[in-house]
């Protein structure tokens, strides 16, 4: 019995363990002189484990207690975070290397934020939720500020604790109103108090306010304020990694907590789901507008496509788990190449954030300038590019569910976000001549991941990689 | 051969596309000169293949030709197939782009990123006018937008940054409609195939919205989610004004595409989507749409009187030809229609070949003012002679396909509604007006600018590019049933289903007028 829920708990230990073993090794052997070798072997493993997840097919389990539970869905979005957190962690290196941030407890810290982010999509229980939630947010607040002789990169960590500590908190009032009204943490405790029929306000409350702390996570609108100043102030690699993988844990958590536990009151959460899906599609399409910070843009970026992955989520179907499912995917992918794009902008060898920089990159570096096309163009939903795949499903999945307006008030954000990608790929083809332009930054790494998630975008619409019928299968074991 | 010839001839283009990404180097000039043989060596051979298209079609048979169809995603399907409303489209395409490439031996700047837009552009170009699939129909269709907004920015004039902004941004905004209205219609029938989606009748019971009581019910939003999208592009008043910014700003071979054959497709999804599927609706908003054409073709006609740039003048001349062809369409009958679908190639061959016209002069000049020229002639007898020829086809001379396609509309028109018709044919007196003051202001009159006075005539390439389209705009003129033999049992199967479909509504479509 035991020695069953270890094992399904597995990967989440042999990650801990291995943290702590270079934990070890960090501090007896030369310090930060193996941070290469500690993060390639970190994500060598976060690799190997993304993988198993991928071919793991057993059924659904529970574990100590019904706390923690394994299934197609949880494996959906392990994968993705592990695969994820990899690439962010290989394509990061040469970058925290050369600006003197290659300290070995980058790698730690990740592997901590992962394990907490691998609780979180397992959680069959609020204490299990919590948990992870903060295991990940408490890595990630320490990660954030990690440039410590840089003024913004504290202030965007603090500002991140701060905001963070509150957003916990109202998550943990919402839980013990939660646990006082209907008796239990469980999962399926409280679904079986709400299916007898008691449903009381003050359950509603807790659950309104649980939903809010999850919204922050995911920095829906309108709990996103910190996003834009923490993705600026963060190291590049950092911010690459807040806008991919604590994305997809908060995401797939927020989906397990609205569809299988509270999926009773679908008619409750569903408004307040649509709503802030909107407005996160509104106001991260128009506030982008006037950014000229390509870390900012990228940030109302993320608040923008949160919000069409919440109308996936609003819809409360298996059509739309597999939608939201199949967008976070898409996104994550989208992302890392973008990401690794921006890493590689430098000027006289200094990191540069600045979006004047990109003039005329279309005619310096036609390869670069390229990938960064085919990725805005992808980002902002324009066919034939993967991205817009991911807007189709979730449209369809809105019109299915009945949220038809949800849909319409989906394209008319599109379009208005279409305007400042394109305004990226006009300071990169149509800019006037300026006289700094960014370095030409050798580096293979980086131009890899930007060139490669850049075919990816045109190649997956052939079938999308099979993704679809795996985003299916979790999202099946989700709703049933 | 025989399997895939519409994917062979859809992606030679882009295949093309890629090896020229992947193996072109080189910014000198002979790397550009490679560039641009390979390119039109590319878009000839995609017109030879194309041919074959014509020589399998059979024009009797009136259902799709040459299908392919393989499963994709989301339960999607990848199919191609032409039949007699698109294949003309298709040829049209795969005639031009040669052309096009040919006209733009002179572009200098980027010249390798020039030729692979416009190779792309090709192949998104015949897939919107193949594709048997309402989602890769979307796909076509909108992707198009991307090599078109860096053809205009990148190679345009002075204020290409702006035209490119409201050309993609006023074009998407369109479609998007059109992307809900396909979801709607994915969940109503259950298959987004464009084959069984004509058989598939969408409800057209009236009902509520917002206090509205909605004549012809889910068919008419459905229109007119579609409707948005066509309109934009065809372009049709009041949403045209994109274009005239757009031509203006484009490079000379932009104007041309976009002139003969991205303006085309938005006819072609009335006839492909408008009509055969949604009759009641577009029943219901026949007037609407007929009325907006004929303030079309008399107001664009009257502003066009008034340009001073001549690339200006043409675009809006383009508007007012466009609404023949919403007319025709709408007038839903067998002259209407073909009139609609000749008038549409006609437009494709003197359009493209006016704004050529003007590239050859903006070529020497750098101006597209009228009042920078003046009396060309004397120095450009065979360009005056090439410009007078498509003059007279523009302003719809017997014996040039323009007259063909709009005396078919008109013809069409006259037999549903008499108003639309008078009003619609003092169209052809301004354009009559504007088309000769043009050529007047440009050609004629003594040569007095300073300016003029070493002008070239045309070389020899320039004239050749013109041969074809003077040949093709002849050869229809004289001699039309070359096209409506083609087009023309399709077209009557499209007549007949969309008059069956309204009489089975009939009873219903009287009743929901009559109860209103």
């Amino acid at each position: 019995m035991f020695y069953n829920d270890l094992n399904l708990i597995l990967p989440e230990i042999v990650l801990s363990v291995f943290a702590m073993l270079i934990l070890l090794i960090g501090v007896y052997r030369g310090q930060d002189k193996k941070t290469a070798i500690l993060t390639f072997s970190t994500a060598g493993l976060m690799f190997a484990i993304g993988v198993w997840m991928i071919i793991d097919s057993s059924p659904s389990e529970t574990a100590f207690n019904n706390m923690f539970i394994s299934d197609a869905f949880s494996r959906y979005a392990k994968a993705l975070i592990l695969l994820s957190s990899a690439a962010v962690l290989v394509m990061s290196l040469g970058y925290m290397l050369r600006h003197n941030l290659g300290r070995f407890e980058y790698p730690i810290l990740i592997i901590f934020s992962v394990v907490g982010m691998m609780f979180m999509v397992s959680a069959n229980d609020l204490m299990v939720l919590y948990l992870g939630l903060e295991l990940q947010s408490l890595a990630l607040y320490v990660v954030t500020s990690m440039r410590r002789e840089s003024l913004k990169s504290t202030e965007a960590g603090m500002k991140y604790f701060v905001l963070g500590a509150l957003s916990s908190g109202l998550l943990l009032y919402g839980a013990s109103l939660i646990y006082g009204y209907s008796g239990s943490t469980n999962f399926q405790s409280i679904i079986a108090s709400l299916d007898s029929g008691s449903v009381s306000l003050g359950l509603m409350f807790g659950m309104i306010l649980l939903v809010a702390g999850l919204a922050f996570k995911i920095s829906a609108v309108p709990f996103h304020m910190w996003t834009p100043d923490v993705y600026e102030g963060s190291p590049t690699p950092i911010t690459a990694f807040l806008s991919t993988a604590p994305k997809i844990a908060a995401m797939a958590l927020f989906a397990r907590v609205v569809c299988d536990a509270f999926y009773v009151l679908i008619y409750d959460w569903q408004q307040v789901v649509a709503i802030m899906s909107v407005l996160s599609m509104f106001v991260g399409a128009i506030a982008a507008i006037g950014q000229t910070n390509i870390k900012r843009l990228m940030a109302y970026s993320s608040i923008a496509h949160m919000g069409y992955a919440l109308i996936g989520l609003a819809s409360g179907t298996v059509l739309g788990l597999q939608a939201m499912l199949v967008y976070m995917a898409i996104y994550v992918v989208m992302n890392i190449g973008t990401f690794a794009f921006i890493m590689s902008m430098e000027r006289d060898g200094q990191p540069v954030t600045d979006i004047g920089s990109l003039t005329q990159l279309g005619v310096n570096q036609p390869g670069r300038a390229l990938a960064m096309l085919v990725l805005l163009f992808s980002l902002a939903g324009v066919p034939p590019l993967v991205g817009f795949f991911g807007k189709l499903y979730v449209l369809r999945a809105a019109y299915d569910a009945g949220l038809i307006w949800l849909a319409v008030m989906g394209v008319l954000a599109s379009v208005i976000g279409a305007y400042y990608y394109l305004r990226l790929v006009y300071l990169m083809y149509f800019g006037e001549k300026q006289d700094a332009s960014l370095d030409v930054v050798k580096s293979p790494v980086l131009s890899g991941f930007a060139a490669t998630t850049a075919v990816v975008m045109v190649v997956g619409i052939i079938n999308l990689f099979g993704i679809e019928s795996a985003a299916n299968l979790a999202a099946n074991s989700l709703v049933n | 051969m025989d399997y895939f010839l519409l994917s062979i001839v859809t992606f030679i283009p882009a295949i093309s596309a890629l090896i020229l990404l992947l193996v072109a180097r080189g910014n000198d000039h002979a790397a550009a000169l490679v560039a641009k043989r390979f390119a039109l060596f590319a878009t000839s051979v995609t017109f030879f293949v194309s041919l074959f298209i014509v020589a399998q079609f059979d024009p009797e048979n009136t259902s799709f030709q040459m299908v392919e169809e393989t499963d994709w995603i989301m339960g999607f399907k990848y199919k191609l197939g032409v039949d007699g409303i698109s294949i003309l489209f298709v040829m049209l395409t795969t005639f031009m782009m040669p052309l096009v490439i040919w006209a733009s031996w002179g572009v200098e700047a980027r010249v390798k990123e020039y030729m692979i837009s416009f190779l792309l552009l090709e192949t998104l170009m015949l897939g919107v006018f193949m594709a048997l699939d309402l989602v890769l129909f979307y796909l076509f269709f909108e992707a198009g937008l991307i090599p078109m907004f860096l053809i205009i920015g990148i190679w345009g004039g002075a204020n290409r940054v702006y035209a490119s902004f409201k050309f993609f941004l006023y074009t998407l905004l369109g479609s998007v409609l059109m992307l809900i209205a396909m979801v709607v219609m994915y969940a109503d029938s259950g298959t987004t195939d464009i084959q069984a989606l004509m058989s598939h009748q969408f409800s057209y019971n009236n009902f509520g919205l917002f206090g509205f009581q909605i004549l012809g019910g889910l068919q008419t939003l459905l229109f007119l989610a579609f409707f948005a999208s066509f309109a934009v592009k065809m372009p049709m008043w009041p949403v045209h004004t994109w274009l005239p910014d757009a031509h203006v700003q484009a490079p000379t071979a932009g104007s041309v595409v976009l002139a003969a054959i991205l303006l085309k497709m938005g006819g072609y999804g009335f006839l492909r989507f408008s009509l055969p599927m949604f009759p009641v609706g577009s029943y219901i908003m026949t007037d609407l749409v007929l009325w907006l054409s004929v303030i079309a073709i008399v107001y664009t006609s009257l502003v066009a009187l008034v340009q001073s740039d001549m690339k200006k003048l043409i675009a809006y001349s383009s508007v007012a030809h466009m609404g023949y062809v919403t007319i025709g369409i709408f007038a839903a009958n067998q002259q209407g229609i073909d009139g609609a679908i000749f008038q549409m190639l006609s437009h494709g061959f003197i359009s493209g070949a006016l704004f050529l016209c003007v590239g050859v002069i903006y070529d020497r000049m750098h101006t597209r003012e009228i009042d920078a020229y003046g009396g060309l002639v004397n120095r450009m007898p065979a360009y005056a002679l090439i410009f007078m020829f498509f003059t007279m086809a523009n302003v719809g001379l017997p014996g040039t396909s323009g007259f063909v396609g709009e005396f078919l509309t008109l013809v069409g028109i006259f037999k549903v509604n008499t108003w639309i018709a008078l009003l619609a044919t003092s169209g052809v007196v301004l354009s009559a007006a504007y088309a000769l003051w043009l050529y007047r202001r440009v050609m004629m009159g003594d040569l007095i600018k300073e300016a003029l006075r070493t002008i070239q005539d045309m070389s020899l390439r320039e004239r050749a590019v013109f041969a074809p389209l003077i040949g093709m705009t002849l050869l229809l003129g004289v001699y039309p049933v070359l096209v409506l033999d083609l087009i023309g049992p399709s077209v009557q199967t499209l007549v007949e289903n969309y008059n069956s479909a309204l009489s089975i509504a009939g009873i219903n479509g009287d009743a929901i007028i009559a109860s209103h």
